[in-house]
């Protein structure tokens, strides 16, 4: 019912927008449907493989870059940054991926935080593309009919985009390869005796993970037409976490939901005060201590909707 | 690349050694012996200078900055765990890593509405502020009070936990903590105590910071990545590992930064090695990292369990 509800909100938001005469909520809600992609995509490897990854927003930044650093040599091809923003993030998601999943627990947090961070310093040190200060992009990605140009447009692209990474997701979590990967969340040792090479699973899960999310930075780079080494900064990796973890971990819509509550908190405090992280960081806090099962875990009524 | 240069360089990589040995000790233990993940280490730092910056511009002594800045390390780390982090102790990482997580956003907003956002700075008094002359370079005496400082607090915790009876309990809460729990050790006051002297530590490193960075908000981040990196090399709960760590990634960091861009020049093109030069230096540690985890994903230093 939750998940329902909240597709029929996000898909009416243009239309109800453009009647208020406010344009301003249809990018709000195509920001918060972006970081939604994000922590999906987050979700796969933090809710169901049981890895805290706490550098993702690497990712963001590596699809962010990808335009960023091709518009700026004359490519504006959407489907050429896109294919950039896969294949780096694949070839980036494989090498860290082969060395942080060697090691499990606070040494794997620690790991994906520190190599996120030495990509931040990389984009940093990137005089030619902006350096500390990010680089404007002037171009959007030409994806051909669909105008990113024009923001309805826009934003039925990233939905539909959404309701395909839900999809995925569901089929991901319930295929053979998800029960694998379940598995190794719960008892890793078992799996092996099983005859599973789980870290083999693991790897590919965080790959396809590290891929979903790079799109998201290509989406929030044309929506901001910017990129900054802020994208792939250690406090964004950590909202995603916020978002999974509030919306309800390891569950399908959840992401969405804590992309969608954690944004709207921010922004109604920050009408509020100018110092929103005095309430906001207690509140994660508190999320920490009591959530179990996130805002999800509270609507949920029956065992099916749970998952 | 002179002599006076290289040594200058190397004691500047050692001064961050230290640093980062005083923020990897107390922290190293904690993700040891609590196997708890504590990211809010950085913000003990911060307020351990943001406490010293303050009471010198209040008192002008550098004392009493010292011993405000520690007390209240200490003070602040055993209230914070009461308050907020004592009932995330058993459960697991992710947890702790959101709590901790929420505790760095409200410690860097709340130094901005005490503090203000500008940068804020500490002093220092006349007998430290200068410089002495030894094999051909002129070198701050503050610095190398820093160093003296990190290898102190070395010395004496190698002592107290290699010589000592404390030591000894903490090193068995680091292989077995519930075990020493049934032989009637009070743990959890030993783990409070732990986390206090940690919190402690941190704001030491915060203090002896404080007047050669701009004391702001958001610094302690750098150098908890920078603590994370090598408690990572140096092995978890290890504090030989974390001592050796330190002072590797102090001293190749630092030398990093100036030697590589003039290395590259050698070999490439002066504009290439111009670009290429401070984007590898940046990298070299976290370069470190992987290699030394594709050769031992424990670490150089392991602790080792029976």
């Amino acid at each position: 019912m939750l998940a329902f509800a909240i597709l029929i909100i996000l898909s009416s938001v243009p239309v109800v927008s453009t009647l208020m005469g406010q344009p301003f909520y249809m990018t709000f809600f195509l920001r918060i449907m972006i970081y939604a992609l994000a922590a999906l995509s987050l979700n796969l490897i933090l809710g169901y493989g049981g890895l805290v990854g706490f550098g993702h927003a690497l990712y963001i930044g590596i699809g962010a870059y990808s335009v960023g650093i091709l518009v700026s040599l004359g490519v504006t091809n959407g489907w050429i940054h896109l294919s950039a923003a896969v294949i780096f993030s694949l070839a980036v998601a494989l090498f860290t991926g082969a060395i942080s999943l060697r090691v499990t627990g606070i040494p794997f947090i620690m790991i994906t935080l520190a190599f996120a961070q030495m990509f931040f310093f990389l984009a940093i040190s990137l005089r030619q593309f902006g350096g500390d200060e990010g680089m404007t992009i002037p171009v959007l990605s030409n994806f051909g009919l669909v105008d990113l140009g024009r923001k309805s447009v826009f934003y039925y692209a990233v939905f539909s985009i959404l309701l395909f990474y839900l999809y995925c997701s569901w089929r991901l979590i319930n295929s053979r390869f998800g029960m694998v990967l379940r598995g190794s969340k719960g008892n890793d040792r078992r799996m092996n005796a099983l005859g599973f090479p789980t870290f083999r699973y693991r790897l590919a899960a965080y790959s396809i993970s590290a891929v979903m999310c790079s799109l998201a930075g290509v989406l929030l780079a044309n929506l901001t037409g910017f990129a900054s080494p802020d994208y792939m900064a250690w406090s964004l990796s950590g909202e995603l976490i916020v978002m999974v973890v509030l919306g309800g971990i390891g569950t399908l819509m959840g992401p969405v939901v804590g992309a969608m509550a954690l944004m709207l908190l921010e922004e109604a405090l920050s009408l509020c005060t100018d110092h929103r992280m005095i309430v906001l960081g207690p509140m994660i806090v508190f999320t920490a201590i009591i959530a179990k099962r996130g805002i999800v875990g509270l609507f949920a009524t029956s065992e099916g909707e749970r998952r | 690349m002179t002599f006076p240069m290289i040594l200058t360089q190397a004691l500047n990589g050692f001064q961050l050694g230290v640093l980062i040995f005083l923020m990897a000790a107390g922290l190293t233990l904690v993700f040891g012996i609590m196997d708890f993940v504590n990211l809010a280490h950085g913000s003990l730092y911060m307020m351990g200078a943001y406490f010293a910056a303050s009471l010198w511009n209040v008192t002008e002594s550098f004392w009493i900055a010292a011993a405000g800045a520690i007390a209240g390390g200490f003070i602040l780390g055993v209230v914070v765990q009461q308050i907020a982090l004592k009932t995330l102790f058993d459960r697991d990482h992710l947890d702790q890593v959101l709590a901790t997580f929420g505790l760095i956003l409200f410690f860097n907003e709340l130094t901005r509405m005490i503090w203000g956002p500008s940068p804020y700075f500490m002093g220092l008094p006349e007998g430290l502020s200068g410089a002495i002359e030894f094999f051909g370079i002129t070198y701050p005496v503050y610095r190398l009070l820093i160093i003296g400082v990190g290898l102190t607090v070395a010395f004496v915790a190698w002592i107290v936990i290699q010589k000592t009876r404390v030591g000894m309990l903490i090193r068995a809460g680091a292989s077995i903590g519930w075990m020493l729990g049934a032989l009637g050790v009070n743990v959890k006051l030993m783990k409070t105590l732990l986390f206090g002297v940690g919190a402690a530590l941190a704001a030491l490193a915060g203090l002896m910071a404080a007047p050669i960075l701009s004391v702001q908000s958001g610094m302690g981040e750098p150098i908890l990545i920078l603590t994370l990196v090598t408690i990572v090399i140096g092995g978890i709960g290890s504090i030989r590992g974390a001592f050796l760590g330190a002072l590797i990634v102090g001293i190749v960091d630092t030398l990093g930064r100036t030697m590589l861009p003039l290395i590259l020049r050698q070999f490439l093109d002066r504009s290439i090695a111009n670009a290429a030069g401070p984007a590898l230096a940046s990298m070299l540690i976290y370069f470190l990292m992987a290699g030394v985890l594709a050769v031992k994903p424990k670490g150089l230093f392991p602790v080792k369990n029976g």
